[in-house]
């Protein structure tokens, strides 16, 4: 009736059947390791955090959510510490991770609900992406926070304008303080 | 030496950007080759359009003619005149083409559909299957003698068990159609009731059947129809049933919106497969339509390129950047994005958004229409604010049409070996667009070898359920197809030992000291991922096979 058997059998010669992956029959089936799962765990196991990155996963077991420390060592941001949750839903890689900032801080890219304003987050994520990806744009957001993809209008026009004082207020930002009448999250360590 | 930020630029750029333009690449090459089909020196010259995918030439009639086609149906008393969506393109074989065989098909399901449009009373009903049988009982050009068989193939149709998923748009066309192609035993599964909105295109159902489920009201309508079928519907979602429940069918159709659920049916079919019994075989024929746009293609687990192989097709929701929203919104969607966004999570007006709710929308459409004033922007209306929260792709019926017939086609081929189907021997996916003209493209997409769900299949992996863990991911390092350097292992739900990131080693650090069953509770057949940064590409499954 079917074809399909017999294309399988001749695909089988073809290749020469390596004989491994034989011995698929046999007893019931239990719990099978999701698409979704395993391409978390492909990514989680080629994560380089480096020395300035740090996760922390609440519950080990459940590898779809977990915290991104950030701690970068130069540019304006340095001395601080950024925590970011990460929540996987099990369309991933189809649907990017959903990532937000825990601290309320001063930053263009980053609203005061900890929004984050990325490409690859949003319009330009891509399934051949990865969580390294992410991870790289997030602290390049450090390094270079970007005036012209305004989140935070205020910080961004405070940026365009004038520097010196926006690196002034994300210091006093960073420390707790409040910058045109907005207090900040204490990040700084 | 360029600096730690010149590095991450760099970085940025090349491991980025490449991968998106990777994705790319794709596209447009297949927009070229579109360019390049439509207009090439080969062109088939054959009436107002002709088009040609590789090697398959199909020329598209004149609208009038679909018109015509679609009068036919209005005639038909027994069909609903007030709900007439169903234009159905007369398509037509180049026959003289070098490669005609992938095209054949097309043109038996008109056939199958046109004969049985008319008013059918009992004693007609030997009539309604003549032209049908001619296809399934005698041999013709596309058929070889070691595949097809006259005597058997109409039985075993009748014996046949099929899988529909979905009843809704493209569900509510399928079953009309595998009922009408002599699909004899048919089960459908769906989880949703009839919305009134659904009345312009889901026709086989009627303003009374508002609030019923539509597995019920759809199978009831057709088995009515069509005498001598039977059809069984499932009431729920697909993942309350377990293989046992999946491995009664021979074909499985899939009419759904949802990738999740896509994906989830398409690795439930790959793992079933048991390459010792050739009933564990199931084709998945996946339908999927967006507006003018759709795909019809055929999975065969672990033989053709997977659904997951495939996820890239898929265009993700076309997002707009969130600075755009929330600092030079242009047009009306962008004010209903920033309200849905970024002012209820601000504000936070009800505890948890339900898209279902018109008091939660309400509140959205206010909002956008403010934000709406403030930039001068007009056109923000409450359904348009429902379609952009809701992510509501214009469904038309004609593309629901045109793929459910595809799909069908696929199904009667599979059954029956009267011609090639998708898949078999080479291509296995075929788009269609509507959007500028007609226009469709049928090409082989590549078995992935990294691919999670059938690239990598599971192999049994015998241990000691006493053995530690740390014994058991020692062993990897010497098994010969893998040679793990570093293998990270979980099982799903239970991260058993992760290499990294340091936080996750810590944590599962002490698992390494645990026996496998005891101590961390695997059991006998379960399977485990395994994955090692020395494989970029590839991830491993194995069963565990206790000894
Ligand atoms: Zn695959």
């Amino acid at each position: 009736m079917l074809k399909i058997w017999s294309m399988k059998k001749e695909q089988q010669k073809a290749e020469n059947s390596d004989g491994a992956a034989a011995g698929a029959a046999g007893g019931p089936k239990k719990k099978k390791v999701t698409a979704a799962q395993l391409r978390v765990q492909k990514d989680l196991s080629e994560l380089s955090l480096g020395t300035t990155m740090r996760t922390d996963f609440p519950d080990p077991d459940n590898i779809l959510s977990f915290i991104l420390y950030i701690e970068p060592d130069e540019g304006m941001y340095k001395g601080g510490r950024f925590s970011f949750t990460f929540n996987i839903t099990p369309n991933f890689p189809h649907e990017p991770p959903k990532v937000q900032c825990r601290e309320k801080i001063y930053h263009p890219n980053i609203d005061l609900e900890g929004k984050v304003c990325l490409n690859i987050l949003r319009e330009d994520w891509k399934p051949v992406l990865n969580l390294n990806a992410v991870i790289v744009g997030l602290q390049f957001l450090f390094l270079e926070p970007n005036a012209s993809d305004p989140l935070n209008k205020e910080a961004a026009e405070d940026l365009r304008s004038n520097r010196e004082g926006f690196k002034r207020n994300v210091r006093s930002a960073m420390m707790g303080g409040s910058v045109k009448g907005e207090g900040f999250d204490r990040v700084a360590i | 030496m360029p600096s730690l930020k010149e590095q991450l630029k760099l970085r940025i750029e090349s491991e980025v950007q490449t991968q998106i333009h990777v994705g790319r690449s794709f596209a447009m090459r297949l927009e070229t080759r579109a360019y390049s089909d439509l207009h090439g020196t080969n062109e088939v010259n054959s009436g107002p359009l002709s088009l040609k995918g590789r090697g398959n030439a199909i020329s598209i009639s004149p609208r009038e003619q679909l018109q015509a086609v679609s009068a036919h149906w209005s005639s038909n008393p027994s069909f609903p005149s007030n709900l007439q969506p169903h234009l159905r393109p007369n398509i037509t074989t180049q026959s003289q083409h070098h490669q005609p065989l992938p095209s054949r098909p097309y043109h038996l399901h008109i056939t199958a559909i046109t004969m049985s449009a008319g008013p059918v009373h009992p004693s007609s009903e030997p009539a309604r299957w003549k032209y049908l049988d001619r296809i399934r009982t005698r041999p013709g050009p596309f058929t070889t003698p070691e595949m097809f068989s006259g005597e058997t193939s109409a039985e075993a149709m009748d014996k046949m068990k099929i899988l529909v998923i979905g009843a809704g748009g493209l569900g509510c066309e399928l079953l009309k159609n595998l009922a009408l192609s002599g699909f004899k035993n048919i089960h459908v599964i769906d989880m949703d009731t009839i919305d009134i909105s659904n009345l312009n295109r889901q026709f086989l159902f009627r303003q009374s059947d508002v609030g019923k489920f539509k597995a019920e009201v759809a199978a009831a309508f057709v088995e009515k129809r069509v005498k001598g079928v039977k059809i069984t519907p499932h009431n729920c979602k697909i993942q309350d049933f377990d293989e046992d429940f999946y491995m009664q069918f021979q074909i499985v159709v899939c009419g759904l919106d949802s990738i999740e659920a896509r994906r989830w049916i398409n690795a439930t079919l790959v793992n079933m497969v048991d390459e010792t019994v050739e009933d564990s075989y199931k084709p998945l024929i996946d339908g999927g339509t967006e507006g003018f746009k759709g795909q019809a293609r055929v999975i065969l687990p672990t033989i053709t390129s997977c659904l997951e192989c495939q996820l890239d097709m898929h265009a993700p929701r076309a997002a707009v950047p969130l600075c755009t929203l929330a600092s030079i919104p242009r047009q009306p969607e962008h004010c209903i994005e920033w309200a849905h966004v970024i002012a209820w999570d601000k504000e936070k007006p009800f505890p948890q958004l339900d898209k279902d709710d018109p008091e939660h929308i309400t509140w959205l459409y206010q909002k956008a229409l403010l934000r709406a004033k403030e930039f001068n922007i007009s056109g923000v209306t409450y359904s348009l604010t429902q379609g952009v929260v809701k992510n509501i792709i214009p469904a038309i019926a004609a593309t629901n049409s045109v793929i459910a017939a595809a799909c069908c086609n696929e199904a009667l081929k599979i059954a029956t070996n009267c011609a090639p189907y998708l898949g078999y021997p080479e291509n296995n996916y075929m788009m269609y667009s509507g959007n500028d003209s007609i226009y469709t493209y049928t090409f082989k997409h590549e078995k992935k070898d990294d691919c999670p769900v059938c690239g990598v299949s599971a192999r049994e992996l015998a241990v000691d359920p006493k053995w530690t863990l740390q014994e058991l991911v020692d062993s990897f390092a010497a098994r010969p197809e893998a040679q793990l350097k570093k293998p990270s292992v979980r099982a799903e739900g239970k991260t058993l030992y992760m290499q990294s990131p340091p936080s996750l080693e810590e944590q599962t650090r002490p698992n390494l000291e645990k026996t496998l069953a005891e101590g961390l509770g695997l059991m006998d057949g379960q399977e485990i991922g395994v994955t090692d940064p020395a494989f970029a590409t590839v991830s491993f499954k194995f069963r565990l096979k206790f000894t």
